[in-house]
């Protein structure tokens, strides 16, 4: 088979990517998706010259650690029209809608071409307002329309239910009010500081994980390995984050099933631990922490101390609690069976990060291609099987319990102070880089090119969330709108990670 | 006329001392059980925002909804003290006052044309013909038990004695209690707390009232809650009891009631919107135990 394989931040040269004919490359892919340790990580669209756009898939094999990028060259002056893949891997809808949203590429029988993201200048011609709502007809049949305006996170997402008495028929997910440009302030951005800003805003729950994907891209392209030091650090930010967003998500679903002391004591117990940040790098969400090559705070032994005996103390209320909660009979009937996604959809619309792990489809960018120090202190592999709400919440649960152990596994281990920052490299020209880091929500992807004269010509972003929106539709199914609020927060997907 | 100054004073704090004591039973402070009170205050000086959608029956609802409960608290004698109006089957007025009360409530959630409010509107419609077989099977009971058929004259004649009786009263207290749960829209049926429209029940289907008619919704339900409590201390009060006994113990029984509803919302979780209907004719089939009871003592069946 006809692909470039490379590694998860490893950087290599545009010209190395094979382009082949849009026949052969759909062979290839479909091809390559058939195996099951495959999935698609980013499918894009590279800078055009003279009407011929290249376009590129990534699709990594989690078995091998490798990832293969193959592409074909789209002539964007004729618009001839191309057949979809989508037809048959309905894991790349929601790529062909993006390639087809910023270029117009004409793809021939896509089920379900819409916007995604509502870009200024989109070549859909459709604006927000006029967007074709899937609309079943009947007198039974009643529609109710939730959003643009979140009543809890307060972001923008409309969630359109077609419904039958109280059970859901159909949801239709409708993003794309942010139009932030959050790639194109990349490539406006003079220098490393500024990216690194840019990527830690891009949201502010995943602050640690994007900064560090960004980080590890720059790495690859500059050929810079951060010191074993630093990268423990960054691993223990990204376990710290991934703790602290997960009590803050077993607390909100408390919440939602009016369990009340769940809510309580979990909502607690997050405030520490996002409050460690503050202590460590002066910032609640790791902001100021990462940057290309280095770290800008180290964590001194008074700070490990401080982060092991803070985790003990933490450690024993939560388990308390979990206990309690997960031996409730009332929260584990109310989480039983509510919007289970099998591993047979789950697989076929390509989830990743948690919906995955817990459908029985082992799908860890940290073991499967490991970055930081996963590779030298394995993260144990964490499998649910049933799909549900429960499984969501046990999941998180066990990543707690996991990442606990696992951060005071590695302050346990002795370390030496940080190297000297290295100096800064120049970037290869027409060089090519993809980073995953698995992020608390899933696989996190960025992608970065060089031009010519090796200065940023281009940088991609996938959320976890970009996969896994159509997961939470595929929950609602045939259940009852109710259930939609403790579905939609035990996926807790990312609005402004999809409205990039 | 107890029964009247008892259900005005707890129904204003009742609420409060739920919220009270839920805060207390999460490790929390908690804001005041008066500040139920200072709350509705709020509300009243607040001016209304009313969607020129509706008619007047959407502002007419809430005040016709607070005279229902003011009505079927006339009807509720004290133990032996009688109610402000009593007559032979005042008890069907009793339970059909209350379901005027949700009617109006329902139709004024409808005049809005919300989606969510007719779901909600559906919600309660469907849970409050659930709970009616239950109210009617247990005072049927009472009613065949002592032979009479007002509440003055029921509680009047309602000796307890004996473990079957104990057992009697009981089940009815778990009913009753249960009931108000229900009716004023509380856990394991519904949240009040909750922000999600989408598994709302009663909070939904008032989403569009503000100001005045909010604080009165709001009292209405504290005052249905506190009636209810006064029902509850009618089974506990002995026969020929002196009245500021009575009272301390309607007082006892008020903040117990209060305390077990935050209690009951504190340690569980909500129940699945599907499983309602089933929780809620549990109790029409609890309700038959009382039935059952009182054959045995009445000697019509056999132990």
């Amino acid at each position: 088979m006809n692909t470039l394989v490379t590694k998860n931040g490893e950087s290599f040269l545009v010209s190395e990517i094979p382009f082949v004919p849009y026949q052969e490359f759909t062979g290839t892919v479909l091809a390559l998706l058939h195996d099951y340790n495959n999935h698609v990580v980013h499918y894009i669209s590279l800078k055009s010259t003279s009407g011929i756009l290249p376009i590129v898939i990534c699709i990594a094999n989690d078995a091998t650690a490798e990832i293969h990028v193959v592409g074909f060259e789209y002539d964007t002056t004729t618009l001839r029209s191309i057949e979809s893949i989508t037809l048959h891997n309905a894991a790349l809808h929601i790529f062909e809608r993006d390639l087809w949203e910023r270029h117009g590429i004409a793809y021939q029988n896509h089920p379900w071409l819409k916007p995604v993201r509502f870009p200024k200048n989109s070549s859909h011609g459709q604006t927000i307002d006029d967007y074709a709502f899937f609309r079943i007809e009947g007198g039974e049949i009643h529609e109710v329309g939730v959003g643009p305006i979140h009543a809890g996170v307060i972001e923008p997402g409309h969630f359109r239910f077609q419904c039958v008495g109280e059970e859901v028929v159909h949801l239709e997910i409708k993003l794309g009010y942010q139009h932030r440009g959050v790639e194109g302030e990349f490539v406006k951005a003079r220098n490393d500081v500024q990216r690194s800003v840019i990527a830690e805003s891009i949201a502010g729950d995943t602050s640690i994980g994007n900064a560090w994907a960004h980080a590890m891209c720059m790495e690859g392209l500059r050929g810079i390995t951060p010191d074993h030091s630093t990268q423990a650090d960054r691993t223990i930010a990204l376990e710290l984050e991934r703790i602290a967003i997960h009590m803050g998500d077993l607390s909100a679903l408390n919440t939602d099933v009016a369990y009340q002391l769940g809510s309580a004591v979990f909502g607690t117990l997050r405030t520490p631990l996002i409050n460690y940040f503050q202590h460590w790098c002066g910032n609640r969400f790791g902001k100021g922490l990462i940057r290309p090559g280095y770290n800008r705070f180290e964590l001194t032994t008074a700070l490990q101390n401080r982060l092991s005996e803070m985790l003990d103390d933490i450690n024993k209320q939560y388990t308390a609690m979990a206990e309690k909660m997960f031996n409730s009979p009332s929260v584990v009937n109310r989480f039983e069976g509510v919007g289970a996604v099998p591993e047979n959809v789950a697989r076929k619309i390509g989830v990743v990060g948690m919906p995955a792990r817990t459908a029985g489809i082992l799908r860890d960018v940290r073991i499967s291609h490991p970055f930081g120090v996963y590779g030298k202190a394995p993260y144990p592999a964490i499998l649910l099987h049933t799909g549900d709400v429960l499984a969501r919440a046990k999941l998180r649960r066990l990543e707690i319990d996991a990442s606990m152990d696992y951060m005071q596994g590695l302050l346990a281990d002795p370390r030496s102070a940080y190297e000297a920052r290295p100096t800064v490299k120049k970037m290869p020209p027409r060089s090519m880089v993809i980073s995953m880091v698995e992020a608390w929500r899933g696989e996190l992807a960025h992608i970065v090119l060089t031009d010519e004269v090796g200065e940023i010509e281009m940088v991609r972003v996938k959320d976890p969330s970009m996969h896994n929106w159509f997961a939470l539709a595929q929950a609602l199914r045939n259940t009852p709108i109710s259930d939609f609020p403790i579905n939609n927060k035990s996926f807790d997907l990312s609005y402004c990670g999809h409205d990039l | 006329m107890i029964t009247v100054i008892v259900v005005c004073v707890f129904g204003l704090v009742f609420l409060g001392i739920i919220n009270r004591a839920k805060s207390v039973f999460g490790g929390r402070i908690g804001p005041r059980a008066v500040q139920s009170i200072w709350d509705v205050v709020r509300l009243f000086k607040k001016g209304s925002v009313i969607s020129t959608t509706t008619s007047s029956i959407f502002q007419l609802a809430p005040s016709i909804s607070f005279v229902c409960v003011i009505v079927a608290t006339l009807l509720i004698p004290f133990g032996p003290y009688p109610a402000v109006m009593h007559f032979d089957y005042d008890v069907v007025l009793f339970a059909y006052v209350l379901a005027l009360s949700r009617f109006v409530m329902i139709i004024a959630a409808l005049d809005t044309g919300s989606p969510f409010q007719g779901m909600g509107a559906n919600r309660e419609g469907l849970y409050g013909m659930l709970v009616e077989p239950a109210f009617f099977v247990l005072f049927g009971s009472l009613s065949l038990f002592t032979g009479h058929t007002s509440f003055t004259d029921m509680f009047r004649e309602l000796h307890l004695g004996g473990g079957v009786s104990y057992m009697m009263a009981g089940l009815a207290a778990y009913i009753v209690i249960q009931t108000a749960m229900i009716e004023s829209s509380r856990l394991p049926v519904d949240d009040p707390k909750t922000h999600l429209e989408l598994t709302m029940i009663h909070e939904v289907m008032i989403l569009d009232h503000s100001g005045f008619d909010l604080g009165l919704i709001t009292v209405t339900s504290g005052l249905k809650f506190a009636m209810y409590g006064v029902m509850l201390t009618n089974f506990f009060l002995p026969h020929n009891v002196w009245l500021p006994i009575a009272l301390a113990i309607g007082i006892v029984v008020q903040f117990a009631f209060a305390i077990t509803a935050g209690g009951l919302e504190s340690f569980r979780a909500r129940f699945k919107m599907t499983r309602n209907p089933q929780f809620i004719i549990t109790l029409t089939s609890i309700a038959m135990l009382v039935y059952f009871s009182v054959l045995i003592l009445m000697h019509k069946i056999g132990m």
